[in-house]
């Protein structure tokens, strides 16, 4: 997939949600903490902080797109609002109605206006059943087809999704990962449902099958009015094809924006790293360019930092960052569709790697051991040339 | 709103990936088991096993036929011509093709008869240590928490115990039966296949096609037996296939010990117990037949239920994804 033409290829103003806009699905604080077992009776128990207090608003017949790193939650909150996790707290509203409590039971008649996408073309279908039943499952389940209609409708479906329909009676192992993703569509298309939750959806496809796998998205969002919760960690996928996005890192949302307000004015620290990541196909202007790397790794969803999550390895770091949680509003001027949680948001034009964090060593990240200068526990940059680690020290400070 | 088109040529090879074959030509697909059959085809020593295998079974359906042929019932003693002066078995010859028993009785037909004992008991012992071995382990490894605690640690226990030891007892208090060797044998044994299901369950629901299940609104049941069952289906098999010479040698040993089948009828097991009193005085073939067929159709199984094994390994060409 080419990302060059991105920006051109979407012309959409993407005036970000709401105005007015019929909402879908509206995720309020949602909680969702996963016990970890201790290993004795007597130890305190602990918990991975997988989501933590996530609200977004997903208007109708739009793509919400949800970016961050691995481990950030994003797919644990797509399964909490398919309801294949219970949350611990907060609340999810489908289409004016609050499903959070819903039982299993009372649930069922919604499964057909909620599917999901999901990311493993080959985990996501049963190895030992053809193609026909299971794309079938939704009509057998719910018993809305039944016998040569059941068949009719799944042949429909696989012509729809671009599979030839000869092929009903295959295994998925005799198909190849786009084709098996085409598979996942089809199934999650049978209901005709009103969202449908992409999870990492392209991720394990090459690149060429990725764009036919997201216009065949695009296609079935036109046609049939979809609203599609697409989460990726891959931003320029995400760019293309949301209305707006919202960032996570550590099981919170740092930014919401419209998805071209998000990339030409980021406010968040955090979202200006990750874009200064996204590689630019022209290679003058990628060397141009200056790379922020963040040192070490994620912290540990179980004990994450205080006040803002990214503090220990933002390098706009300031003593209010380690103390207060920043809360999620729009910053410098910016509408209300453009919020985000950051006490120091960035201006636009400004480089990151002009900044030191302010705050004592101790605070940050302990620096992965010889990428970072001494002084510098914060950021390393280079001059983007090698984003790999191993060029990394040739990079100026 | 809709999605902006996504420019690029790349959008027009979305019809050619799925378009290699032409649309009137009707497409099979191969199923997993049927890769593992044809496998398992081109198995010689699958072929010569299952081939002894029906032969044993076709032995068996038919000893009435050959009872009826040479004239000696199973259990019809011959006084004169069938013992020797010592009143012990006479070697084999044209009318006893394999020899008498120490009750001149005719080994050959005895032995026909005890190999419907033996399947029988091989085959229906094995059905309940499937069924009970698949309810177990699937239940445990689906509902898992308080439930799998439970029933693993009743298999842990029931695994513990010696199998002769609480078998020959409770046959010594309820008094031997060809029933109760069934029940025994099939009860007993189901702890290892449950353990087997369970463990494969626990990795098997993991996977995101459960999810995709849970997601469409499928019931736990549906779950169960439509998406996890089939992909256990294949160790079940293995499994239950090598337990059918397990089965075959509890019961002989249980009869061995004199708690198995009760005499008269004919019985491998009871019949190399008797024998093992005569052998050492000449009486060879007392011993010798018997203990062959035992021997031939157990290791028939066990080559059979190896091939199947080879036939279906996971890392066999083609079978998995």
């Amino acid at each position: 997939m080419a990302s060059a033409p991105m920006s051109e290829a979407n012309p959409v103003p993407a005036t970000a949600a709401a105005d007015g806009d019929d909402v879908l699905l509206r995720v309020e604080n949602v909680v969702k903490y996963f016990p970890v077992k201790g290993t004795g009776p007597f130890r305190e128990k602990e918990y991975v902080h997988a989501v933590d207090g996530v609200s977004l608003t997903v208007p109708r017949g739009q793509t919400f797109g949800v970016v961050g790193e691995t481990g950030c939650g994003k797919s644990t909150l797509a399964r909490c609002i398919a309801r294949l996790h219970d949350v611990t707290s907060g609340r999810i509203v489908f289409d004016g109605q609050d499903i959070t409590k819903l039982s299993q039971r009372r649930m069922r008649p919604l499964r057909q206006e909620i599917q999901m996408i999901f990311q493993d073309p080959i985990g996501s279908l049963n190895p030992r059943r053809r193609v026909g039943s299971i794309i079938g499952d939704p009509f057998a389940i719910h018993n809305l087809a039944s016998g040569a209609e059941r068949k009719r409708r799944v042949q429909e479906l696989m012509e729809r999704v671009g599979l030839n329909p000869e092929h009903y009676n295959r295994f998925p192992a005799e198909f190849s990962g786009g084709q098996r993703q085409r598979i996942g569509v089809a199934r999650a298309l049978a209901f005709r449902p009103k969202l449908i939750i992409c999870d990492e959806p392209v991720s394990a496809l090459d690149v060429s099958i990725q764009a036919q796998v997201i216009n065949l998205l695009a296609d079935l969002q036109a046609d049939l009015g979809l609203t599609y919760v697409f989460i990726a960690h891959d931003l320029s996928v995400v760019r293309h094809v949301s209305n707006s996005i919202a960032v996570m890192y550590l099981g919170k949302v740092t930014e919401i924006a419209p998805a071209e307000q998000l990339f030409t004015a980021p406010r968040h620290p955090y979202t200006g790293a990750l874009l200064s990541a996204v590689p630019v196909p022209d290679p003058d202007l990628s060397d141009q360019r200056q790379q922020i790397i963040l040192a070490g790794d994620v912290p540990s969803p179980i004990a994450p930092p205080s006040g803002c999550r990214f503090h220990p390895r933002c390098p706009k770091a300031a003593p209010v960052c380690v103390a207060e949680d920043p809360p999620l509003e729009p910053r410098l001027g910016d509408g209300p569709e453009h919020p985000a949680a950051c006490h120091l948001p960035m201006a636009e034009g400004e480089k990151l790697s002009d900044f030191r964090p302010s705050i004592s060593a101790e605070e940050r990240v302990l620096a992965v051991e010889g990428s970072l200068l001494p002084d510098d526990a914060g950021t390393g940059v280079t001059d983007s040339a090698g984003a790999l680690p191993a060029r990394r020290e040739g990079g100026q400070p | 709103m809709s999605l902006p088109e996504f420019t690029g040529a790349v959008a027009a090879e979305a019809i050619d990936e799925t378009g290699e074959a032409p649309a009137s030509k009707k497409i099979e697909g191969r199923s997993p088991w049927r890769l593992a059959y044809e496998r398992l085809r081109k198995d010689r020593a699958a072929k010569i096993a299952l081939g002894t295998i029906l032969v044993i079974v076709l032995l068996a359906i038919f000893a009435p036929v050959f009872a009826a042929l040479v004239g000696h019932g199973p259990n019809q003693q011959f006084i004169n011509i069938g013992e020797n002066a010592n009143g012990g078995p006479v070697p084999p010859s044209g009318t006893f093709l394999l020899g008498t028993d120490n009750n001149g009785r005719d080994l050959l037909i005895r032995i026909l008869y005890g190999a419907r004992i033996s399947l029988v008991v091989g085959v229906l012992a094995t059905g309940i240590s499937v069924v009970l071995g698949v309810v177990f382990g699937l239940t445990a490894g689906f509902i898992g928490g308080f439930v799998d605690t439970v029933i693993a640690r009743l298999i842990d226990v029931m695994l513990s115990i010696p199998f002769l030891i609480i078998a020959v007892s409770i046959a010594y208090i309820a008094g031997p039966s060809v029933w109760l060797v069934i029940a025994l044998v099939g009860v007993l044994s189901f702890t290892y296949l449950a353990r087997i299901v369970r463990g494969q369950v626990i990795s098997i629901k993991g996977r995101e096609f459960i999810e995709a299940a849970r997601a469409l609104g499928a019931s736990p049941w549906r779950i169960m037996f439509i998406d996890l069952l089939p992909n256990v289906m294949a160790q079940v098999i293995v499994y239950a296939s090598l337990l059918i010479p397990l089965a075959i040698v509890l019961e002989a040993s249980l009869s061995f010990l004199g708690v198995g089948v009760p005499p008269p009828t004919a019985d491998w097991g009871q019949m190399i117990s008797d024998a093992s009193g005569y052998y050492q005085y000449g009486y060879w073939w007392f011993l010798f037949f018997p203990s062959i067929a035992l021997l031939i159709t157990t290791l028939s199984f066990n080559i059979f239920g190896d091939s199947v094994r080879d036939a279906l390994d996971p890392r066999g060409a083609g079978i998995y994804v």
